[in-house]
């Protein structure tokens, strides 16, 4: 072949380029959306109730993923330490992904149910007043801020819109279903936990007091205790097409 | 533009003869042979590993390889080969009473090692690396215990937790006298002075004589009216000098304000059976482990054992 | 092709610069978060100033400009000297908060977390990025002999890239990001720099069509390659949609395994795009230019341009082993990765051997020193970087400091020490100065930073080693032997002396700095005579043919 093609005319390099950079993306993502085995069958994913939701999105806000991956790999010292290795059907209805790529910070995947709300607010306000070698920034803003969701119905919209299955309803109730999750034992709670199973609703700050305002804090740390706790692993078939 | 092609003198070598920007070259050199066949080497090998191993998306799959490999039925594998080298101690240890695993002692050896590794990563954070506790959070070397010390208790509890959510968790808790308005400041203010007495911390005189009485009324059904607490219910011994949230007058009055209601995780879904009496043997053997009860006893540990004079 | 003077041509020019003004302004009253707020008003006031500036020129020339465009390359330049100090010492801030934690001062804005995308996106966009974009400018001239096209185009790419920094990083540390590792920029800063990345393609490949040399210079087919391959990373991967058009938030498009899968096809391509082909073409410029040796192989340059931009994109798969990526997606990343070492070696061979026969200028240039050096760290980190894809090495190194000494190896000592020797020679060239103020401070420069490399990358290979084996170490009787936090207590001397050596690579970016400054001041150059006669302009060099074709 003569390179000369190339070398002479700059749009046929151009084009060249083009083409030849293209496919091994196309290769390897466009199977990703099509193949029935990329997404495990798995029992008790939901998306985010939208206190969860307004947490990760502070997750997201303060680059926790900086420090902590939440994918636990298929690796015998992984899953001993943390749990079932991460499957792809958990993070379905994750716009981003969070699965991290340094681990300064240990792998939240499975945090979800493993320390109690004031282990946490403890831990967020001040890492080393609970675990003393921490190297874990503080975040005692956190439980200071208010939480703002004027437009949680919004986002939930909008993930609506990108293919996260939430309902008409849940958007329309996003709002109430916020403050419901910190107000135990109401009717509104109660509709918070039909729509979203499985979901835990208390003051997860440690507020004390009646009608409080959510914090910030508040939707961290349900954001932390739902983490891994929707799929059964118990009734998870780890085999056929989700061996993979 | 004319051809420059000319022979580099240092190379030898004989140059393409397009020039750019005065003076920049190019050799016409062949490929590095050892690169080449390098490079080669490596496409041969890719191609290799693409035979044997799950490489390329079809239409509705993708091809597995002829070594039947993958990685999640490895890491099943290994984790089965992991549990079968340890096998003999866990169906052991599965097998037998808890209190038996103790009394075997190679049994015990492996039970304490595993209990540490899973104590490390997962109780430590709370209890601290030495299970020293913190404000809060229970020291587990001494040999006061808010739900019994014996090892049946202590299974129990790292079980099921303490006010956790789990189904069978330990769930008493103190009424909240400030925040629910069961007693007025004032009130609360003299029975705290009254239980701080108790462990021979310095105290209004006045305010804990009359909090004696407040707290034969309210605390007495559960901390016992000598104080000494109740493990049934998780009720501490207030008479100890051990205090789970500390012993200032500002503490202890936020203690009967709020009743604290200390949350444990229960630990059953997250660890295997075994794994916890594992972690049950290496918290027993810290220091502060008791006997088991005998069945006749009473139900408090704490009334059968002299504590500590309080220092 | 003509040039756009006068007034007449000025007024698409304007027309845009109001557009965006208006734009900026209305987001800054009717945004709906602060942060949405303060960056229309950024914005606006931005546009503001080019509207006046482009309204007050409006026909400086009617005549055909002559001579090569370099004032917007002149910026580049200044502005990555800048912003390579501002990421540096925003990394060495970083390395000391990991050592002791209090530093993180438990503010929502100095916390790691968001600082963390402030030096990364600094070095990589701001630091390389100006590079890139001021030596492909630069060179895309020389080796075609014609000047930039456009009036304003030029100066529009190299001052909307500056926008989008300040927008991006400002962003970051108010808590306005995407989430996506190097893809952290929003939405909206995310569109401009679209607009900014197409008009600097424009620029580029008109020069190329205007061009007066038969063949186009292997230097600007990596350029090229660069400029059209981020282009289409950045679009796809920041597909997403904002939560309202008036406010900062948005949701990428891909969730989970496929968001996943395009974050590290845009992840290792912004590795393999920006900081390797294009590196690569500052390379194939700077390197025989100052060597003033031929190019070792032309044949090299061909086969391995080829196979390194088709294979690189196949890579990404290897961050993500062992990971719910479908494992035959991460047998294609680690099996390309292996063959991608070839193709990276042959642009470490043809960079290397262009000094056979100039081998002493490494003793008396340190800025030839600092350009091979370079070359010899991408050879070195495109060894590790296919052993590191090897799954189970990776098994072992993927989390931890491992992979960060890998990617300092690349960076500090490819990206970092190339665009220095680029900076070098290119500074007395774009103004016209018989060479560099000082030679002396180039060497300390060299050498500071080399130590610091070598500080940073061999504590970060022992840290990341130390945790790997630490994670999977198992007791006599089968037991994980450590705890998470003993890992974190086992690196902090690693961290000091990490953090040391950066501390060290910073110094030798502010001598840098001051060196450049004094240059481009027109002090006398101290030791002009220790100096080879390519460090002056070329203008000022006798026998040199260096005037575009106009
Ligand atoms: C500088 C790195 C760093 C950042 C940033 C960071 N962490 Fe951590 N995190 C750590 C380290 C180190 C530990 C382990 C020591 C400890 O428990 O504090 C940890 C532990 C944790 C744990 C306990 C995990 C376990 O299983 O023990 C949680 C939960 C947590 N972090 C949440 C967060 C959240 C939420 C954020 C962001 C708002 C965050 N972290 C940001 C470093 C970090
Ligand atoms: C979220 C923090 C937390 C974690 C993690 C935690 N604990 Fe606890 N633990 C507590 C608290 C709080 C109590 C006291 C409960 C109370 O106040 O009644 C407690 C009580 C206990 C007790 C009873 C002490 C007594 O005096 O009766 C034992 C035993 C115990 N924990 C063991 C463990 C073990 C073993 C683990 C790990 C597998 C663990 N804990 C993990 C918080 C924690
Ligand atoms: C329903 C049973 C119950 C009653 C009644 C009760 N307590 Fe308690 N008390 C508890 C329990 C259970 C705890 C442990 C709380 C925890 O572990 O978080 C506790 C803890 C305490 C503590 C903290 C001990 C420490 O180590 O820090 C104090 C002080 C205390 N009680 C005092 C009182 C006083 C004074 C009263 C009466 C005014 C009272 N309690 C009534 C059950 C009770
Ligand atoms: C003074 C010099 C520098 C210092 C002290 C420094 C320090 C750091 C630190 C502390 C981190 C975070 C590591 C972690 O999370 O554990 C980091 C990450 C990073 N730095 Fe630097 N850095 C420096 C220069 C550079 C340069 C010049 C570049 C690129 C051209 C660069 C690119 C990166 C990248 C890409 C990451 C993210 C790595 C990853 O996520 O794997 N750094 N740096
Ligand atoms: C043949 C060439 C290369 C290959 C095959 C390669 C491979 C790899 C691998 C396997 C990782 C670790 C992924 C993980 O475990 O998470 C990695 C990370 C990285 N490499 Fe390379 N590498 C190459 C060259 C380079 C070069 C020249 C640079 C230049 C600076 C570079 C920059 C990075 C960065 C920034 C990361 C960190 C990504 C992240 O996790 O945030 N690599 N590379
Ligand atoms: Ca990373
Ligand atoms: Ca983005
Ligand atoms: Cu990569």
């Amino acid at each position: 072949m003569n390179h000369a093609v190339f070398e002479k005319n700059s749009l046929i390099l151009l084009i060249g380029a083009l083409i030849v950079v293209s496919i091994g993306g196309i290769v390897e993502i466009a199977p990703l959306f099509m193949l029935q085995s990329t997404i495990e069958k798995v029992e008790g994913m939901r998306p985010y109730s939208p206190l969860e939701l307004a947490g990760r999105d502070i997750y997201v806000r303060e680059g926790c993923y900086n420090c902590h991956s939440q994918m636990i790999r298929s690796l015998r010292d992984e899953i001993e330490r943390y749990g079932h290795y991460s499957l792809a059907a958990e993070s379905m209805y994750d716009h981003p992904f969070q699965w991290g790529s340094k681990r300064n910070g240990p792998d939240l995947a499975r945090v979800g149910g493993k320390y109690s709300d004031a282990w946490h607010v403890e831990h967020m306000r001040d890492p080393r007043a609970v675990v003393p070698a921490s190297i874990m920034p503080g975040y005692p803003f956190l439980e200071k801020t208010p939480l703002n969701y004027d437009n949680i119905g919004a986002r939930m919209k909008t993930l609506q819109e990108i293919g996260v299955p939430y309902t008409d309803e849940m958007v329309t109730n996003a709002k109430a279903d916020l403050s419901a999750q910190i107000s135990p034992d109401t009717d509104s709670a109660k509709a918070l936990v039909q729509r979203y199973p499985k979901a835990q609703v208390r003051r997860f700050d440690g507020q004390v007091g009646d009608n409080v305002q959510p914090t910030e804090l508040d939707a961290v740390v349900a954001y932390l205790q739902m983490l891994g706790t929707l799929v059964d692993f118990t009734k998870f078939d780890a085999s056929g097409q989700n061996l993979r | 533009m004319a051809s420059h092609k000319r022979i580099d003198e240092v190379t030898g070598a004989e140059t393409t003869g397009h020039v750019w920007d005065g003076d920049l070259t190019e050799l016409n050199k062949p490929l590095p042979r050892w690169w080449l066949y390098t490079f080669y080497a490596c496409i041969v090998w890719a191609f290799g590993y693409w035979i044997v191993y799950p490489a390329w998306p079809t239409f509705n799959g993708y091809t597995k390889g002829w070594f039947g490999y993958s990685q999640r039925d490895q890491v099943a594998k290994d984790a089965a080969a992991a549990k079968a080298a340890q096998d003999k101690y866990r169906t052991a240890i599965a097998a037998m009473p808890i209190a038996e695993v103790k009394k075997n002692p190679e049994l015990f050896e492996f039970a304490r090692d595993g209990g540490a590794a899973i104590f490390g990563d997962n109780c430590a954070p709370c209890h601290g690396r030495g299970a020293q506790g913190a404000v809060g959070y229970p020291n587990l070397n001494d040999d006061d215990w808010l739900w019994g010390g014996d090892l049946e208790s202590i299974e129990t509890t790292i079980t099921h937790g303490a006010r956790s959510g789990d189904p069978k968790t330990h769930d008493t808790a103190m009424p909240r006298f400030g925040l629910d308005k069961i007693l007025e400041p004032a009130q609360i203010n003299d029975v705290a002075n009254y239980v701080r007495s108790l462990s021979h911390l310095d105290v209004d005189a006045a305010a804990a004589s009359r909090g004696s009485a407040i707290f034969a009324d309210n605390c007495a059904a559960c901390h016992g009216a000598d104080a000494k607490g109740n493990t049934e219910i998780g009720a501490p011994n207030l008479t100890d000098a051990i205090w789970l949230y500390g012993n200032s007058q500002q503490a202890v009055v936020h203690s009967i304000e709020t009743g604290r209601g200390g949350m444990m995780p229960a630990w059953g879904g997250r660890l295997d059976p075994v794994s916890i009496k594992m972690v049950t043997l290496y918290v027993h053997s810290l220091g502060g482990g008791k006997p088991e009860p005998k069945k006749e006893e009473g139900e408090s540990e704490h009334k059968d054992e002299p504590h500590e004079a309080p220092k | 092709m003509t040039e756009t003077t006068g007034r007449m041509g000025n007024i698409p020019v304007l027309a845009s610069a109001l557009l965006f003004t208006t734009i900026g302004l209305i987001l800054a009253i009717a945004g709906t978060d602060g942060g949405m707020r303060l960056h229309g008003l950024i914005f606006g006031l931005a546009s503001a100033a080019a509207l006046f500036v482009i309204a007050s020129r409006p026909a400086e020339r009617t005549e055909k400009p002559s001579g090569y465009f370099d004032g917007p390359i002149r910026v580049a330049t200044i502005a990555c000297v800048f912003w390579g100090i501002v990421g540096f010492l925003v990394g060495d801030v970083l390395a000391w908060q990991l050592a002791f934690p209090a530093l993180n001062l438990d503010l929502p804005w100095t916390n790691f977390g968001r600082l963390r995308p402030v030096h990364t996106s600094a070095v990589i966009f701001a630091f390389g990025g100006n590079a890139l974009i001021a030596t492909s400018l630069y060179v895309v001239q020389r080796t075609c002999r014609a000047r930039l096209p456009g009036r304003w185009a030029p100066w529009f790419v190299v001052w909307g890239y500056q926008l989008f920094i300040v927008i991006a990083a400002s962003g970051y540390v108010l808590g306005i990001t995407q989430g996506k590792e190097y893809a952290e920029p929003e939405w909206y800063a995310d569109l401009w720099l679209t607009i900014v990345w197409v008009v600097y393609l424009l620029v580029f490949l008109g020069t190329l069509r205007k061009r007066e040399e038969p063949h186009i210079y292997v230097a600007n087919w990596f350029y090229l390659a660069f400029i059209v391959t981020i282009a289409m990373l950045h679009i796809v991967n920041n597909l997403s949609l904002p939560v309202s058009w008036l406010g900062s938030e948005s949701y990428p498009l891909f969730p989970g395994v496929q968001g996943a899968m395009t974050q590290w096809w845009y992840g290792h391509n912004a590795v393999g795009f920006l900081l390797t082909a294009g590196f690569l073409g500052i390379m194939y410029y700077f390197i025989p230019k100052r060597a003033e040796r031929p190019i070792y192989s032309y044949r090299l340059s061909i086969v391995h341009f080829w196979s390194l931009i088709f294979l690189y994109i196949w890579a990404g798969p290897h961050h993500l082993h062992y990971t719910a990526l479908p494992e035959w997606a991460q047998t294609l990343g680690m099996t390309f990765s292996i063959m991608l070492w070839m193709p990276s070696w042959g642009g470490m061979i043809n960079g290397l051997m262009t000094l056979s026969g100039a081998w002493d200028r490494l003793r008396t240039d340190a800025v030839i020193r600092l350009l091979v050096v370079s070359v010899a760290f991408y050879g070195m980190s495109t060894f590790e970087g296919p052993l590191m894809s090897i799954k189970a090495v990776n098994s072992l190194s993927h989390y931890t400091d491992w992979t960060i000494g890998h990617v300092h190896s690349g960076a500090l000592g490819w990206v970092g020490m190339i665009s220095f020797g680029a900076v070098y020679c290119m500074v007395p060239w774009l103004w016209k100065r018989e060479g560099l103020y000082s030679m002396r401070l180039v060497e300390w420069h060299f050498w500071l930073a080399m130590i610091g490399i070598v500080l940073y990358i061999s504590s970060m290979w022992v840290a990341g080693i130390t945790q790997g084996l630490m994670w999977r170490a198992y007791d006599h009787l089968g037991f994980l032997k450590y705890s998470f936090i003993e890992t974190v207590e086992a690196l902090h001397w690693p961290y000091v002396i990490r953090a040391t050596g950066g501390v060290l690579f910073l110094l030798g970016g502010l001598i840098m700095a001051y060196n450049v400054w004094r240059t481009i001041r027109g002090d006398q150059p101290v030791d002009v005579k220790d100096q080879p006669k390519v460090a002056a302009a070329p203008e000022l060099r006798p026998g040199v043919v260096a005037a575009p074709a106009e």
